[in-house]
């Protein structure tokens, strides 16, 4: 079939739209895979998926602050010891972020151009507030990220933690991790960030099944209740560090919880 | 005028075999060459233009709604009929045709209906290949049902939306054919009148409605599909916008108007609520499989129905008709109806209605039972009248719903206008003096997809070497001419009486004297008092805004002032009709008992109405209907 | 009942609009909202003054012409289409307000009335199974289980009114364009044509303008025949495998 044929043979063509094109938002990628509305919602999935495990794996490795520093400085060494290869998995992990927020925002500025008017009553027909701020929580998520490298990567706002020195002569996360904590704005900057990344996941994971293909109507309530369950176990996990930290239960020197675990 | 029928020879059963084996036919490469307009895109509309534009012709369509797929044909609900036999109860082509016909009361031609019968097991074919989601036994073979005036079951349904998924479907094929170019669509364009070139039908003045743009198409023929003419009574099923214009302009220019005094009155809708209402909305036939139809025994009862004892009701179907009972057929329950509201015994509002009781089928069945069969209709029922059937009876009454007359057409569906095929509802040939349920689908979808793809050579084949026809010809320009001078003369009234006002007139005065009973007196009243209604409106209506703009009140008052014209029409023929039949009951004419009384000797003819002019009685022809297959006779229900 | 109206007037697709404060008074609470604007319509006629154009046409629910917003929602409060809103929803007195469906690919003509054609170019993109009249086999040849026939119908079952697009905060059309495909993908004639259908389709979409699915379900809460959003979620795959198999080469 023919597109100018279509159009031609429109009889109300003096009056139809005149179609905005969706084609050229994406300049770079000549694929209607990667150019089409359905084929960037997609990336934004599958990029989700991937960022969805990181969140979780990095959530394990922070756990592990609660056994003790022994733990969590072994698993900071670790990653350290990779050289080279931790580049490439932040590399990697730059450009997956990088995909999910291009995707997402030529998503957004196709959307707002195809909305030209809002309506006088406003309603918000089924909509979750989750749904809704999408755009916000993940603005918000993005700029804790830049923080939360500057803190703990780069430890660019206190470079004195950067000399600190575990008994064993590794680099002492857990004594930087309680000092940054330490400061009830820090804190509270992170629960506020980890709490919209829950907001944001919990409607990301129901979300990424149905734009993959997955969701009947049947499964969807069960996806979302997923979701939401998900979203809460990472919120509390990461929420549980710098609560413990200002509750006292972890400190520095590091107290023991369990007299078998050091 | 002699009208030919053009009935090929043979037995019956051939006559349709022969006349394909004998068919005009048009080679593929000046197919190409033929111009076909087709106005409508309901069921016979959508399924003529993408046919024809598959075949090769090249096609313009237009449609007064702003999509293909809003016409009226959505809204049928029940079903279609198809002699499938797949339940292997002894149906076959002929008991579809034999039903058709008897159903029909015996006006109906006997060539036309057979052929209808003989089709309709492709049209089953076609839509099920077209994707449309009829509904399926777990085994995944088709299932059907039964309907009024059938022993058998051969009506093929998709859920209550079996109007909605035809009409999809040929709309889908018709989209199909847009997108390959062989079709210019024309949405929210009106036609408002037939362009004869030598007495011959080659093309339309139309209005754009949204720019208001008054233009000329031309073609080598023209396809009404343009639907009934029910909302000449104002208040029907039919939708809003369904009007007489493109039939009504086809009989001014000389197309003969046939039995246009055949309309169907369905019995179960919702009543007429007040003087604002705008529409009739039908209630599906089978609630009358459990729900029991009674008045009050006494006038003007005024108690709420469930304070009116057992022995104070008058079940008046269950008494007159003790064997079908609730299940007489659409035209006697109708009646019914009318004669217990008439008595004075009538329930609601102004007295017009009557209950369809569910309470012995809920003490019977229980609650359950009667949701899961009603459910959706009973919902429907409650947000229109804010009553719940489950607590106190329904109101319901008969409200016009399908009208059987139309253009005039052969065998070949041309008018008497050389070049002008006429379609579906919006011409008489098949369903005689009442239509049978499930079978108005049938009917556009027979026209559109089997019979005019096969009959439009007869007329195209004798039409090379003409001229080409452009819309330059002086004819184009005097029509249009006229059209625009019509359109300055409703604009240029100027009074203060609004449309909607006059054809709430109308629909009264046909309603009352028109409707389901009629007689000689009252039709001479209402032809007096619509040609006064008619002056009025010349007088007095109302149409702000201007032509050249999308303006809604122009259009009705176009529409309404045809309505207002024929409307005469259409009581001069239920006059000159002296018997009953079908839809069309005359009074003067039933039996002791009150049933129609036909008069198969000097009735038996199809009356074809020709215009001759302002101010001049239209000429009268009739075609005789001669029965060689089946033997006429009397219907009873009793 | 009386009704304080604010309804959008707007001459022309050109011409800026505005609300107007109308009233409507005398109302009777069984009358149909599309009855209401046809009295308050009247009424303006006899004041000498212009009607608002709004379209319907079956005024049963099934022919998808209305174009109403009421009070920030498409086709108005309740299920079904907006001929289907009776007065007695509302409170006497009320303040009403009535839009037309608002989205970048549904121009405003007039009033209330939008121009849908967007819908009928991507019908025409693949809305369809190529078929030949005359040359289809038996229509017992195919078997199509219930529950398919069923799920199949769901789908078709819509209106083609454009609320979804109306009701999305994003303008998308993946609610009617879901419909479309799941119905005739569903079934087995459908499936020569399904990925190449589901693939021309969603082109057309985004040709049209409209925005982009973003899983907020509002298309679904407002849809006068209650399609479910699941019908998205079989579009996106059965896109996704229309563009794999093409950029692979793979047929269809």
């Amino acid at each position: 079939m023919s597109s100018t044929a279509n159009k031609e043979s429109t009889g109300t063509s003096s009056l139809s739209s005149k179609p905005s094109g969706k084609s050229s938002a994406c300049c770079t990628c000549s694929s209607p895979l990667l150019s089409s509305s359905i084929g960037r919602k997609w990336i934004v999935a599958i990029t989700g998926i991937l960022l969805i495990l990181f969140v979780s794996g990095h959530l394990l490795g922070n756990l592990t602050i609660y056994p003790g520093p022994n733990w969590i400085n072994a698993y900071a060494e670790h990653l350290q010891s990779l050289g080279p290869f931790l580049w490439v998995i932040r590399l990697v992990l730059l450009a997956i972020v990088g995909l999910h927020i291009t995707c997402t925002i030529q998503l957004w500025m196709e959307n707002r151009a195809a909305t030209p008017q809002k309506y006088a009553v406003t309603n918000t027909l089924q909509t979750t507030i989750y749904a809704r701020s999408m755009r916000l929580t993940g603005l918000v998520v993005i700029a804790f990220i830049i923080f939360h490298l500057a803190q703990f990567t780069w430890q660019g706002f206190n470079p004195v933690t950067r000399t600190w020195i575990d008994a064993q002569g590794r680099h002492d996360v857990y004594r930087m991790v309680i000092a940054g904590f330490s400061n009830p704005f820090v804190s509270a900057f992170y629960l506020l960030a980890v709490g919209l990344l829950a907001m944001h996941l919990s409607h990301g994971i129901s979300s990424l099944f149905q734009t993959l293909g997955l969701t009947t109507a049947k499964l969807r309530p069960l996806f979302e209740r997923a979701g939401r369950i998900i979203a809460l176990v990472i919120f509390l996990g990461y929420a549980s560090i710098p609560l413990s930290v200002l509750l006292g239960i972890l400190r520095y020197p590091h107290v023991s919880l369990c007299p078998f675990v050091h | 005028m002699i009208l030919d029928a053009k009935i090929p020879a043979g037995p019956l059963e051939q006559k349709w075999t022969n006349f394909k084996n004998n068919a005009k036919l048009i080679n593929p490469a000046n197919k190409r060459k033929f111009n076909v307009i087709v106005v409508g895109s309901g069921l016979a509309g959508a399924s003529a233009a993408a046919t024809l534009a598959e075949l090769g012709y090249q096609v313009d369509c237009f449609c007064f709604q702003d999509s293909a797929r809003r016409a009226h044909s959505i809204a049928a609900q029940g079903g279609i009929n198809a002699a499938k036999n797949y339940q292997n109860d002894g149906d076959s082509v002929w008991r579809l045709f034999y039903d058709t016909i008897k159903g029909g009361d015996f006006r109906a031609r006997e060539a036309n209906v057979y052929r209808l019968a003989e089709v309709s097991r492709n049209i089953i074919d076609e839509c099920v290949s077209q994707g449309v989601p009829f509904a399926r036994e777990y085994g995944g073979e088709l299932t059907n049902r039964s309907f009024g005036g059938a022993q058998v079951s051969r009506t093929f349904y998709a859920r209550g939306q079996t109007g909605q998924q035809l009409l999809l479907g040929a709309y889908s094929a018709l989209s199909a054919q847009i997108g390959l170019g062989r079709v210019q669509m024309h949405e929210h364009t009106e036609m408002l009148d037939l362009v004869l070139v030598n007495g011959h039908a080659k093309g339309i003045v139309a209005r754009n409605l949204i720019t208001g743009e008054i233009k000329s198409h031309a073609a080598d023929t023209v396809l009404l599909c343009t639907g009934g003419y029910g909302n000449v009574f104002y208040l029907s099923t039919n939708a809003r916008g369904c009007n007489v214009t493109a039939t009504w302009r086809a009989y001014k220019r000389g197309a003969a108007f046939a039995n246009p005094c055949y309309t169907q009155i369905h019995p179960t809708c919702i009543p007429v609520a007040g003087d604002y209402q705008s529409k009739l909305t039908l209630m599906s036939e089978s609630l009358r499989n459990d729900g029991r139809v009674w008045v009050p025994k006494k006038k003007g009862d005024n108690r709420e129905p469930q304070d009116i004892p057992e022995e104070e009701r008058d079940y008046y179907l269950e008494r007159k008709y003790p064997s079908y009972g609730n299940l007489a057929p659409r035209d006697i329950s109708s009646r019914s109806a009318k004669e217990a509201c008439d008595s004075g015994r009538g329930v609601g509002p102004g007295g017009l209605g009557v209950y369809l009781d569910f309470s012995a089928a809920i003490q019977r069945l229980g609650r359950n039972t009667i949701e899961e069969r009603y459910g959706n209709l009973f919902e429907m029922y409650e947000n229109i009248t804010g009553e719940s059937a489950y607590e106190r009876p329904m109101r319901i009454y008969p409200a016009i719903h399908y009208t059987m007359g139309g253009l005039w057409v052969d065998y070949n569906l041309m008018s008497n206008i050389p070049g002008l095929h006429v379609l579906g509802e919006a011409n008489f040939s098949d369903h005689g003096a009442n239509r049978l349920g499930a079978s108005a689908l049938m009917q556009g979808l027979a026209d559109g997809y089997f019979v005019i793809p096969n009959t439009l050579g007869e007329y195209l084949s004798t039409q090379f070497g003409g001229p080409k026809i452009t819309t330059d010809l002086p004819e184009f320009k005097k029509t249009e001419e006229e059209v625009r001078e019509r359109v300055n003369k409703l604009l240029s009234v100027k009074g203060t009486v609004p449309v909607d006002t006059f054809h709430r007139e109308l629909g009264l005065i046909l309603w009352d004297k028109c409707g389901m009973a009629r007689t000689e007196a009252g039709l001479k009243e209402a032809i007096a008092e619509i040609k006064a209604l008619r002056e009025r409106f010349w007088k007095e209506v109302c149409v702000p805004g201007v032509g050249a703009e999308l303006n809604q009140s122009l259009e009705r008052a176009g529409r309404v002032a045809d309505f207002l014209e024929f409307g005469e029409l259409m009581c001069l023929d239920a006059l000159t009709r002296e018997e009953s039949c079908g839809g069309h009951f005359r009074v003067e004419h039933q039996t002791p008992d009150g049933e129609a009384l036909r008069h198969d000797d000097t009735f038996a003819s199809v009356f074809a109405w020709l215009y001759k002019g302002e101010g001049n009685e239209p000429e009268l022809e009739r075609e005789p209907l001669s029965y060689e297959a089946v033997h006429l006779a009397t219907r009873s229900y009793k | 009942m009386n009704f304080h109206l604010r309804l959008w007037r707007q001459k022309s697709a050109d011409t800026p609009g505005r609300f107007e404060g109308i009233e409507a008074t005398n109302i009777t609470p069984d009358c149909s909202f599309l009855e209401m604007l046809d009295i308050v319509n009247n009424r303006l006629i006899t004041d000498g003054k212009e009607p608002i154009a709004f379209e319907s046409d079956c005024r049963e629910g099934i022919c998808g012409t209305c174009s109403l917003v009421i009070n920030g929602v498409p086709q108005g409060p309740g299920r079904g289409a907006a001929c289907q809103v009776y007065m007695r929803k509302f409170k006497d007195g009320e303040t009403i307000f009535v839009e037309p469906f608002r989205a970048g690919s549904f121009p405003i003509l007039k009033d209330l009335v939008v121009n849908r054609s967007a819908y009928e170019r991507i019908m025409r993109a693949g809305g369809f199974i190529s078929e030949h009249t005359g040359g289809a086999p038996d229509a017992s040849a195919i078997l199509i289980p219930k529950p398919v026939a069923d799920k199949a119908m769901d789908a078709a079952a819509c209106i083609g009114c454009g609320a979804c697009a109306a009701a999305c905060p994003n303008s998308s059309a993946m609610l009617f364009v879901g419909a479309k495909v799941t119905h005739l993908n569903l079934l087995p004639q459908g499936q020569p044509e399904a990925k190449k259908r589901a693939r021309a389709m969603v082109r057309a979409m985004d040709e049209e303008g409209f925005g982009n699915c973003s899983n907020y379900y509002a298309c679904e809460a407002v849809c006068p025949a209650s399609v479910s959003a699941s019908v998205i979620a079989k579009l996106n795959r059965d896109y996704i495998k229309g563009e794999v198999s093409e950029a692979v080469g793979a047929i269809d």
